[in-house]
C-alpha cells in the first residue's frame, strides 16, 4: 500500500509551481482580472507546449495519457495562485469526449483540445440549478439523423472564451451529450460576471441549433455522464483545496508578522485555534480527495462516494477558510490591496460548483442505502 | 499511489480471516469468561499479542502492514481485544523494551503479554494536567531506595492494578522543568499508597486519585536513568500507532446510529428520512473517512521510515469532535426521551453520550491538540 505521490508527480508539482510563480504570481493575476478576457493567451499557449493542457488526454490523441491523481497535483497548484485560465473547463470537456465519444469523435476533437488550439467547456447546468441528470431539460428534437437544440445553459465555465461546447440535452431517448461549436447558427454566448474576477462564466442559449449525427457523442449513457460529472467534481475539488490551503498559509504568515498587545497575533489562541481547525478540515478533505482521484483512475466502484465525500467536505471547509481568513486579517482583510478577498470570492464560486455540500451529503447517504 | 496489497499481505489477511471464522463464529458470547480465556490463549499462541514487539522479547515482530491488517480485520468482526493488559501493551511494555534492564524485561514483559495483571499510569497530578512536565510528586533517594511523597490523579483503573508506572520529580532545581523527572515502576501494594476512586458523571468510576506517603521503592525499579523520565515517557507514547482501530470503532458507531435513526421518529417520520439528520450523519461519515485516509497517509510515511510528527493531532481532534457529536445526535434523535436513563436500547446511548470525556480529555484536550497543530505544523509562535 502506498498513499503518497510518485517522484514524477512531485516533480510535476514543482514544475507547475515554478511556472506559475514565475509567470503568474498574484500581482499578475490581479492584472489579468482587469482584462476583458481574464486570462493570458500567451501563457495558455506555453502550457499547451509544455503538455499540461493535454495531461489527461490519451497519448494517441496528442496528450500525456496521465490520470486524475496527476491532474490533482496540477489543479492544486493552479488553485494555490488562483491561476485564471480555461484549463479546468477544457480538461473537463476533454474528459467528457473521452468517456462518451466514439473513437472517431475522440480522434477528431481531442488533439485540438490537448494542444490548446481549441478551448472547450461542458455546458451542463440549467436555470433549474440542479447538477444531477434529472436537471437536464435542454430540448433535443430529432432532425435528419441529428437533433435540433433549444434551451439555455448557465454557469458555463469559460463560456466567453470557449470554441466548443459539450452540451447535455434531453431527448425522447433520455439524456445525451452534443458537441456544438461556438460559431454554429443559433448559439448565443453572454458573459455573466462573477464576483470572482479570476473565473469567467457565461450563459449559453441554443435557439434551434442543428447538430449533425456525428456530433452526438456515441456512448453518452447515464453511467458515462455520471462518471463525467464525478471527474469534473474531483477536479474542482482539487483546485479549491489548493486555494484553501494557500489562504490558510497567507493568514498564518500574517499572524506571525502582525503584532498587537506586544505580541504577534498568532501567539493568541483566539487566532491559533481557528487556524488549526481549518488546517484539520482542509487536510482531511485532501486525504479523501486523493483517494477519490485514485479510485477514479483505478477502482471505479469506490469513486462516486469518495468524490461526494470530498466535495461536500471541501465545500464547507473552503467556505469557512474564505470567511475566517478575511476576519483573522482584521481591518486590512477587507481591503482590495490584501489577498484574502480573492480567495473568499473563489470560495463563492467553488462551493456550489458541481454540487454543494448538501447535494453531495445527500448522495453519500443514498449510496449507503443502496448497499 | 497504490492501495492494492502485496500477495504476502493478502495471504496474511486470509490467515486472519480464517482464524476469525474458526474462533469467533457469529453469535459467539464474547463476554463469557470461558470464551475469553480460550480466545486469549489462542491469540497469544499466534503471537498477535504484542504483535509489533521484537520476537526476542516474545512479541510477533510484525511489519507495519501486518499490524494494520490484523487491527482492521479484528475491528471489523468486533473481536475481543488482543491481550488484556491494556496499558502494559500500549506504553509500559514499549518503554521497558526500549529503556529497561535485562532483569526488568524478564520480570515484566512475559506477564504483560500473558495479561497476568493490570498496569496503571501515574502521570497527571492535581496541578499538572495539560502541562504534564510541571509535575511535583516528590522523590528523594535514600541509599538503595527512593522515597516518594505526593499525589497523582486521573489514574485509570488504579483500583484494579498491581503495578503503576510513575513519574516523579527527583530534582526540583533544574532550569528546564522537563529535566529532573524520573520514571519508577512501583507495586501498588507498597505500604504508603492509598487509592481513592473518582465517581464520574456517568455514575461509574474508572479513574482514581493515588496518594503516596513515604512510599519506598528499590532503586532497581527505576526505568531508565535518573532525570530521564520525560524522555522515557515521550518515546513510549510515540508508539501510539495511527488510528485504525479508532476509525473502525467510529464506523461501527455510525452504522448503529443509522439503525437508531431508522427506529426513531422526527415530525412523524423516521429520523433517517429527515434531511437535517441525514446530512449530519453524512457529515460524520466524511470526517470518519477523512480520519481513515489521514491515517493511511501517515502510515505511508511510516512505511517509508519517516517519523510521525504533530500530524497525529489532526486525527485526535477529529476523533474528539466525533465522539461528542455522535453522542449528541443519538440523544437528539430520541426526542424528549433523550434524557431518560433506560428508555431506549437499555440506556446505552445515554451512557455513550456521557462517556466521551475519557477519550476527549484523557488523550490531551482538544485545545492542547490545536496548540500542537498551530505551533508545530503551522509554525505559529508558542504561547
Amino acid at each position: 500500500m502506498n498513499f503518497g505521490f510518485t517522484e514524477e508527480q512531485d516533480l510535476l508539482r514543482q514544475e507547475v509551481r515554478k511556472f506559475l510563480d514565475a509567470h503568474c504570481p498574484l500581482e499578475e493575476v490581479r492584472k489579468l482580472m482587469e482584462t476583458p478576457e481574464g486570462f493570458s493567451r500567451d501563457l495558455w499557449k506555453q502550457m499547451g507546449e509544455l503538455g499540461w493542457i493535454g495531461l489527461t488526454v490519451a497519448e494517441a490523441h496528442g496528450g500525456a495519457g496521465l490520470g486524475w491523481v496527476d491532474l490533482t497535483v496540477v489543479l492544486e497548484e493552479m488553485g494555490r495562485t488562483l491561476f485564471p485560465s480555461p484549463y479546468l473547463a477544457t480538461t473537463i470537456a476533454a474528459a467528457a469526449i473521452r468517456e462518451a465519444g466514439s473513437a472517431e469523435q475522440q480522434a477528431r476533437w481531442l488533439p485540438q483540445l490537448a494542444d490548446g488550439s481549441k478551448i472547450a467547456s461542458l455546458a451542463h447546468l440549467e436555470p433549474s440549478d440542479r447538477w444531477d441528470l434529472a436537471g437536464v431539460a435542454l430540448d433535443a428534437k430529432p432532425q435528419g439523423g441529428g437533433v435540433t437544440l433549444n434551451g439555455a445553459k448557465v454557469q458555463v465555465l469559460d463560456a466567453p472564451a470557449a470554441d466548443l461546447f459539450v452540451v447535455s440535452y434531453r431527448s425522447a431517448g433520455g439524456v445525451g451529450l452534443a458537441l456544438v461549436e461556438r460559431n454554429a447558427a443559433g448559439v448565443a454566448v453572454e458573459a455573466t460576471p462573477s464576483i470572482d474576477a479570476t473565473r469567467r462564466v457565461g450563459r449559453v442559449r441554443f435557439d434551434g441549433v442543428a447538430v449533425a449525427a456525428d456530433a452526438l457523442l456515441a456512448n453518452a449513457s447515464d453511467a458515462a455522464l455520471g462518471r463525467v460529472l464525478d471527474l469534473a467534481t474531483a477536479a474542482v475539488t482539487a483546485e479549491m483545496l489548493g486555494a484553501a490551503e494557500q489562504d490558510i498559509r497567507i493568514t498564518v504568515q500574517y499572524a506571525k508578522e502582525r503584532e498587537q498587545f506586544g505580541h504577534p497575533i498568532g501567539r493568541f489562541q483566539g487566532v491559533k485555534h481557528p487556524l488549526a481547525e481549518m488546517f484539520v478540515d482542509v487536510e482531511s478533505a485532501k486525504s479523501i480527495l486523493y483517494y477519490a482521484a485514485w479510485a477514479l483512475d483505478e477502482r471505479d466502484a469506490d469513486a462516486p462516494r469518495a468524490v461526494s465525500l470530498a466535495k461536500a467536505y471541501a465545500s464547507e471547509a473552503f467556505a469557512r477558510v474564505g470567511v475566517d481568513a478575511v476576519q483573522l486579517h482584521g481591518g486590512v482583510g477587507f481591503t482590495w490591496e490584501y489577498d484574502p478577498h480573492l480567495y473568499l470570492k473563489r470560495s463563492k464560486w467553488a462551493r456550489p460548483a458541481f454540487g454543494d455540500a448538501d447535494f453531495h451529503y445527500d448522495r453519500v447517504i443514498q449510496f449507503g442505502e443502496a448497499k | 499511489m497504490d492501495f492494492h496489497l502485496t500477495p504476502e499481505e493478502e495471504a496474511f489477511r486470509a490467515e486472519v480471516r480464517a482464524f476469525l471464522d474458526e474462533n469467533l463464529p457469529p453469535g459467539a458470547n464474547t463476554s463469557d469468561p470461558a470464551f475469553l480465556a480460550e480466545w486469549n490463549r489462542k491469540v497469544r499462541a499466534k503471537r498477535w499479542v504484542g504483535f509489533s514487539w521484537p520476537k526476542e522479547v516474545g512479541g510477533g515482530g510484525a511489519t507495519i502492514m501486518q499490524q494494520v491488517i490484523l487491527k482492521e480485520e479484528m475491528s471489523k468482526r468486533k473481536a475481543p481485544a488482543l491481550g488484556t493488559c491494556f496499558m502494559g501493551l500500549a506504553w509500559v511494555g514499549p518503554a521497558i523494551i526500549q529503556y529497561g534492564t535485562e532483569a526488568q524485561k524478564q520480570r515484566f514483559i512475559p506477564d504483560i503479554l500473558d495479561g497476568k495483571y493490570q498496569w496503571c499510569t501515574g502521570y497527571s497530578e492535581p496541578g499538572s494536567g495539560s502541562d504534564l512536565a510541571s509535575l511535583q510528586c516528590k522523590c528523594v533517594r535514600e541509599g538503595d531506595e527512593y522515597v516518594v511523597n505526593g499525589q497523582k490523579i486521573w489514574t485509570s483503573i488504579a483500583m484494579w492494578s498491581k503495578w503503576i508506572i510513575l513519574l516523579v520529580r527527583t530534582d526540583p532545581n533544574v532550569a528546564v522543568k522537563h529535566d529532573g523527572i524520573t520514571c519508577l515502576l512501583v507495586p501498588m501494594d507498597t505500604p504508603g499508597i492509598t487509592v481513592r476512586p473518582i465517581k464520574n458523571m456517568s455514575g461509574g468510576a474508572m479513574f482514581a486519585e493515588v496518594f503516596f506517603d513515604d512510599v519506598r521503592v528499590p532503586v532497581e525499579n527505576r526505568l531508565g536513568e535518573e532525570g530521564q523520565g520525560w524522555q522515557v515517557t515521550i518515546s513510549a507514547l510515540a508508539h501510539e500507532r495511527s488510528s485504525i482501530a479508532e476509525v473502525e470503532g467510529l464506523k461501527r458507531k455510525l452504522e448503529e446510529l443509522k439503525d437508531l435513526a431508522r427506529r426513531s421518529t422526527k415530525n412523524g417520520r423516521p429520523a433517517l428520512e429527515d434531511d437535517g439528520i441525514r446530512r449530519r450523519i453524512a457529515r460524520f461519515e466524511a470526517k470518519i473517512e477523512g480520519m481513515r485516509f489521514n491515517g493511511m497517509r501517515a502510515l505511508t510515511k511510516q512505511l517509508k521510515g519517516e517519523a510521525l510528527g504533530a500530524e497525529t493531532s489532526v486525527n485526535k481532534l477529529l476523533r474528539a469532535e466525533l465522539e461528542v457529536a455522535l453522542g449528541e445526535i443519538a440523544l437528539e434523535m430520541q426526542g424528549s426521551a433523550g434524557h431518560l436513563e433506560k428508555e431506549v436500547d437499555g440506556g446505552r446511548w445515554q451512557k455513550f453520550a456521557l462517556s466521551w470525556p475519557e477519550v476527549v480529555i484523557g488523550g490531551g484536550t482538544p485545545n492542547i491538540q490545536k496548540n500542537i497543530i498551530a505551533e508545530r505544523v503551522l509554525g505559529l509562535p508558542k504561547d
